[in-house]
């Protein structure tokens, strides 16, 4: 089982790229991205010889394949089809050792992990190969390509991880990957300020996952004695009933873990780091701000499941924060997604939305359902975002802005048009696209786990995603071309700065900047391959068939895998959202071709106050950033700096001023006029020897030091009362 | 058994600086390249001797007093020359020994104004003496003599090389920290008079005044000794309130200075709580410990949001190690094998993080002139090997996890949540959520330095200027410090396993709680923590 026992040589080898690829990469022909293309090529054959091996082991499993020695002789404990539980591979290290407890470090392989292993390499190498294209000649190329290895690896290091600790590890990291790739070009303040609100929004999360995590390890202490950040560990202590581990620990740990998600996955409110984040460059926003970083957090959720089951208790149905929080996410990502001009943030605020539905899909209980729509997002979330690059990159001249720079590419750029209009169906969850499958499972769960309210919320949402998808793809595709036929005026700093070696290359590609065309291969076929799975992704779980949740079902310990058990595909739900969805889109088409009343917003009063608060996205970021951000940093920092220096520090002065003036006044009055004074009258005996002790007794090292025997001497006396 | 390197590897690591300091002071002024290749051959000495130390230390046997020497040295106060290590003080011996070499190769072309490379040395070298020498000291008395040792050198470094405001920053360096050590002798008088160690009688000797464990002194006593204790090590560390002739302190202190600050000399406060005020008078900790975590929050808190009213960029990371060793003081307070453990190793992770930062702090002010925020930008853009670098450390100051930073941060954070000696959960766990909310803090004033300085273009005055990136000698000292800062933080074992077990028998043992479950679930210390004790104390003379 080469695959799956040593999976930590997924994430190791990007690790292993990005260390040469900084030390060595500017020396490479190619700058590195040689390597880089190569070490997660290793990796993504890795994770697929993982998933097929996984999936050899449940099928083995059911005694019904003759696959593996090893696998029969499980599938003879569990005879006559009854299933044997499917156990995750685990591996481990001793990683430290603290408090005389060893923790440890290693690998927790199973359904949910191979699914994840296969979804960020597959995107992570078809970015390694789209960006050899879109950031040729950037002048940190060979960064670039050091930073998304790192990315994969540190991503791939939380997909893997056994336990929490290791997978907060991992989590930092892509944060630090994010704030880094997002600040790529950093020369522009905007992008850096874009990239410091990404990490300190999610690091805001964070606080979250800091506590949570350390509650995980106190729960698994309350349950066998001795503290582990362990999963699996974790989760049998949240579920066996005889544990002595308390509901009030798990509901905090729940909602501090909670806190996490809704930094790290754009949960509202703290979404709004995330369309700020399309400061990065695009194949970044593909990789890490759609199909994996972002997803950390359901991954999260799904991993210690029973924490969030049990805290929040959601087989209880109603309502709970876990799905009110997706909820809400899902329509409030959605209607900002109509507002926008500019074509990432579109896809930046139906991201949120759609993350949004997969954490409403854990809320409601439907496990399942929530990986499986992460697993389809990815497709076609990534489909979009290559595609609104391909149109930057060749058919709009470095702008993303559809009202001025695009229209009508769609017979400049037919490769790229039909890719990004099967990504918008697929999003949209037309039948029979991938999304389509993933976003029914939801719905169909929500309603038959008694969470009605989240089945019409999610219609609702279904409704606004096919109808942003269709503006989107109007203004950008169809109509008439509104951007300038010459290149920009001032195109992108870094993306028109060219590298000398790429000479050639680079002028033939300037001489076709002139006008839109279709992108070279390099940036299509990651189109392409995308745009099948976005097809045929949700085929996994055609009914009747149930692969995926064959395959890549949980693996809780026994008792509570049952519960998640998910239900049949209905038809009339199927039919009633794919009308919904249709719907939406043929309102959108009829209001862009100019059949419906226009300009509702000028004209009513009502309508114009809601676009301006949608404009101003709910003024949320005018919260954070011009009330609490500028608070802590302008008024409460000053005023903690003032007190510093004229309270805390003038105690110390002041004291040190008293004393000189005690001793001028002691020398002045006593010793010269009072002692000096008797002396003198005596007999005139001192010469000038007064002198003498002056000149050691005005340095202000004599007076401080008296303040100090002064003290030493009031607490040498208390310390003798005392005792 | 006793062979001759038992008993003279740390005297030698003590004293082959002071050895060094004499032939420097000898050498005439003009011979510039003998007096540094002098303090450079003494330095590395000193580290190969701490090395060939750690190569022989027993790590199966972290909690026991190694190389052990103890003569009789002031008879009549029964003070006796006693140095020793255990897995508490070996890696504050190895970083203030490697930070030293690092400090005099960095110094080799850096010698800021009034220049005086001899003097320079010289007192570089008598500080290492008192750095090392606190660290391997096992008598009060010794101890407190290496701890004096240290501020003479300190002073006059901010006093003669430091800033436009040095008269002033020195003097109230050299005031305050003076001020806490008198309470402290005072408390050690005290520990001497009213602590009866059976079988010894009066000692000095901390080893035997831990086993006694304050045991005779009535409560309230107690409590004003580890007062004067307290306040002593806190100005060292420094804690809120006593803080501010840090930031002064560092703003005005030559480069190197910094450094010799931020890296070793802060630790000379949170060691002492370590090794002296809390084994030795337990029952004072528990009394003291919500307040000193209380402080440690409020440093934190404080700390962070001092940080981002700063203009100079030093200052800004002068201030930010309030907010560090708050974290450091918080793994203390809970008195917990955990935090202690995590206290250590933030102590050596903030030494590596912020000595660096300093370094960076150092170059940037030679480059530009200035450390004014507002003035700076673009250093990656003129300097990109050294913007890198500093965003390197801004990463790994703000506690990143993989680097060392994150593991002084969380283990301390989490020992927050079930705190030893019966002390209060809730309390603690407050503190818990406070420090977390310290962790964006810390990222945020982190990366907005890094912004300022680092990201967006020059500004015009700076446009055209020759910007000298990180040169051989600044590699030469920095590439060691930012390599351990990868390889602790990948492997934080190698600290962790060293101070474990020292930790648990010497310093947290008496604060294992009965009612809660503790974080340790063994503990296996050696029956006498000083078996070799009583044979070595007879070969004194």
């Amino acid at each position: 089982m080469f695959f799956l026992d040593q999976a930590w040589l997924v994430p190791l080898i990007p690790a292993l790229s990005f260390v040469v690829i900084l030390l060595f990469g500017k020396r490479m022909p190619r700058h590195g991205s040689e390597v880089g293309v190569v070490s997660v090529g290793a990796s993504f054959v890795l994770a697929c010889g993982a998933v097929v091996r996984w999936i050899m082991r449940v099928q083995d499993a059911k005694g019904g394949s003759a696959l593996g020695a090893l696998g029969r002789s499980i599938g003879r404990l569990g005879a006559d089809n009854a299933e044997a539980p499917v156990l995750p591979v685990l591996h481990h290290v001793t990683w430290f050792q603290n408090g005389g407890v060893r923790l440890t470090a290693g690998i927790q392989i199973d359904g949910l992990a191979v699914v994840m292993m296969f979804v960020v390499t597959l995107v992570s190498l078809l970015v390694h190969v789209y960006s050899l294209e879109y950031m040729r000649g950037d002048s940190r190329f060979t960064y670039f390509y050091a930073m998304l290895s790192l990315f994969t690896a540190s991503m791939l290091l939380l997909v893997v991880a056994d336990n929490t600790l290791e997978l907060l590890v991992g989590w930092e990291l892509v944060g630090m990957c994010s704030f880094v790739l997002i600040g790529h070009w950093w020369e522009e303040k905007p992008n850096s300020d874009a990239a410091l609100k990404a990490f300190l929004t999610t690091r805001t999360g964070d606080i979250g996952l800091l506590t949570g995590v350390i509650m995980t390890f106190f729960i698994v202490q309350r349950a066998t004695g001795v503290g582990s950040f362990n999963i699996v560990a974790l989760n049998s202590a949240v579920t066996n009933p005889n544990a002595k581990v308390g509901h009030t620990l798990i509901l905090w740990c729940a909602a501090a873990l909670m806190l996490a998600i809704v930094g790290k996955s754009g949960q509202f409110p703290l979404h709004t780091w995330l369309p700020d984040a399309m400061a990065g460059p695009t194949p970044v926003s593909a990789l890490i701000h759609a199909a994996t970083m972002v997803v950390a957090g359901v991954y999260l959720g799904a991993r210690v499941y029973p924490v969030f089951y049990k805290g929040f208790s959601i087989a209880d149905g109603g309502v709970n924060p876990m799905a009110a929080i997706g909820g809400i996410t899902v329509i409030i990502g959605a209607l900002l997604a109509f507002v926008q001009d500019d074509i990432k943030k579109v896809l930046a605020y139906s991201t949120i939305s759609q993350l949004g539905y997969m954490v409403m899909a854990l809320g409601v209980g439907a496990w399942t359902a929530a990986v499986f729509h992460l697993f389809t997002h990815a497709f076609f979330k990534a489909d979009l975002f290559l595609g609104a690059g391909s149109v930057s990159h060749s058919g709009s001249h470095h702008s993303f802005d559809m009202k001025t720079d695009m229209g009508g590419l769609k017979k400049y750029m037919p490769q790229t048009y039909k890719t990004f209009v099967i990504g918008s169906l697929a999003l949209a969850g037309i039948f029979p696209l991938a999304g389509f499958w993933s976003k029914d499972e939801i719905l169909v769960n929500a309603g038959h786990n008694d969470y009605k309210l989240f089945l019409v919320i999610g219609l609702v949402g279904a409704f606004m995603t096919a109808a942003y998808m269709t503006r989107v793809v109007y203004l950008t595709f169809h109509g008439e071309y509104r951007g300038a036929h010459e290149p920009h005026a001032i195109p992108h700093v870094d993306e028109a700065e060219h590298d000398p070696i790429d000479t050639a290359a680079s002028v033939e590609h300037d001489a076709e900047v002139h006008s839109p065309h279709e992108s070279n291969r390099l940036l299509t076929g990651p189109l392409w391959v995308l745009s099948f799975f976005a097809v045929f992704a949700g085929f996994l779980n055609f009914p009747h068939f149930d692969k995926f949740e064959k395959w890549f079902q949980p693996r809780f310990p026994a008792g509570f895998a049952e519960i998640l058990h998910p239900v049949a595909f209905n038809p009339i739900l199927a039919t009633v959202s794919v009308l919904v969805a249709g719907s939406g889109i043929g309102i959108a088409w009829a209001y862009y071709q100019g059949k419906l009343p226009q300009g509702l917003s000028e004209r009513n009063a009502l309508a114009h106050a809601g676009k301006r608060f949608l404009v101003n996205k709910y003024y949320l970021d005018f919260l954070y950033e011009r009330v609490i951000v500028a608070g802590i940093k302008g008024p409460i920092a000053a005023g903690v700096y003032w007190f510093n220096q004229n309270v805390i520090d003038n105690v110390l002065n002041y004291t040190g001023r008293g004393a000189q003036a005690l001793g001028r006044v002691t020398y002045d009055y006593v010793d010269q006029k009072g002692v000096d004074g008797l002396v003198n009258g005596l007999a005139t005996l001192t010469g000038d020897s007064g002198g003498e002790v002056r000149k050691i007794q005005t340095g202000r090292l004599q007076f401080y030091a008296l303040v100090l025997v002064v003290a030493v001497v009031v607490f040498a006396g208390v310390l003798w009362i005392a005792t | 058994m006793h062979s001759w390197f038992d008993s003279w590897a740390l005297t030698l690591v003590v004293f082959i600086p002071a050895i060094g300091a004499v032939i420097t002071m000898l050498l005439p002024r003009e011979e510039e390249e003998a007096i540094k290749w002098t303090a450079l051959l003494t330095t590395l000495a000193t580290l190969g001797f701490t090395i060939a130390t750690i190569a022989k230390f027993d790590f199966g046997k972290t909690s026991t007093l190694q190389f052990s020497v103890t003569k009789n040295w002031i008879d009549v106060i029964n003070s006796h020359y006693h140095v020793a290590v255990d897995g508490i003080s070996l890696p504050m011996l190895a970083l203030s020994s490697f930070i030293t070499v690092l400090c005099v190769i960095y110094s080799w072309n850096h010698f800021p104004e009034p220049h005086n490379p001899k003097a320079f040395l010289a007192l570089l070298l008598i500080l290492e003496v008192g750095m090392n020498g606190t660290f391997v000291a096992q008598d009060l008395i010794l101890f407190f003599i290496f701890f004096e040792i240290v501020l003479l050198p300190m002073f006059f470094m901010i006093g003669v090389w430091g800033g436009p405001n040095r008269e002033y920053a020195s003097i109230k360096f050299f005031l305050f920290t003076l001020f806490g050590s008198a309470l402290m002798l005072l408390s050690f008088l005290a520990l001497y008079f009213k602590v009866d160690v059976p079988g010894v009688g009066h000692t000095f000797d901390m080893v035997l005044l831990s086993k006694a464990a304050g045991s005779g002194v009535v409560h309230g006593t107690q409590l004003l000794i580890f007062g004067g204790l307290f306040i002593g090590f806190a100005i060292k560390v420094p804690m809120f309130p006593f803080h501010t002739w840090l930031p002064d302190a560092h703003t005005e202190a030559p480069t190197v200075g910094s450094v010799l600050l931020a890296a070793i000399l802060l630790k000379l406060g949170t060691y002492g709580f370590i090794r002296i005020a809390l084994p030795i008078l337990p029952e004072a900790a528990k009394s003291w410990a919500p307040w000193i975590g209380l402080l440690s929050v409020i440093g934190i808190i404080y700390g962070a949001l001092g940080c981002l009213a700063q203009k100079d960029m030093k200052r800004l990371i002068a201030f930010s190690s309030v907010a560090h060793m708050g974290f450091v003081m918080l793994g203390i307070s809970t008195l917990t094998t955990f935090g202690i453990n995590a206290a250590i190793f933030g102590m050596v992770a903030h030494g590596l993080i912020t000595g660096m930062l300093f370094f960076i702090a150092g170059s940037v002010q030679h480059n530009y002139g200035t450390r004014e925020l507002s003035r700076l930008g673009g250093l990656l853009k003129q300097a990109p090997k050294m913007g890198w670098i500093l965003g390197f450390c801004a990463m790994a100051s703000l506690g990143l996890p993989g680097l060392a930073g994150f593991w002084g941060e969380f283990p301390a954070v989490l020992s927050t949540f079930n705190p030893g000696g019966n002390l209060s959960q809730p309390l603690f766990r407050t503190y818990m959520v406070v420090a977390a909310i310290g962790t964006v803090l810390a990222a945020g004033y982190l990366l907005w330095m890094l912004q300022k300085v680092a990201f967006g273009v020059p500004k015009p005055e700076f446009a055209g200027a020759h910007i000298h990136d990180v040169n051989s000698f600044e590699w030469t000292a920095w590439v060691p410090i930012l390599l351990l800062i990868v390889a602790l933080g990948v492997f934080p074992n190698l600290i962790f396993r060293v101070t474990d077990d020292a930790v648990a028998c010497q310093t947290a043992a008496p604060f294992v709680s009965k009612t809660t479950t503790p974080v340790s679930p063994t503990l296996k210390c050696p029956a006498s923590p000083l078996p070799a004790q009583t044979t070595a104390k007879v070969s004194g003379g």
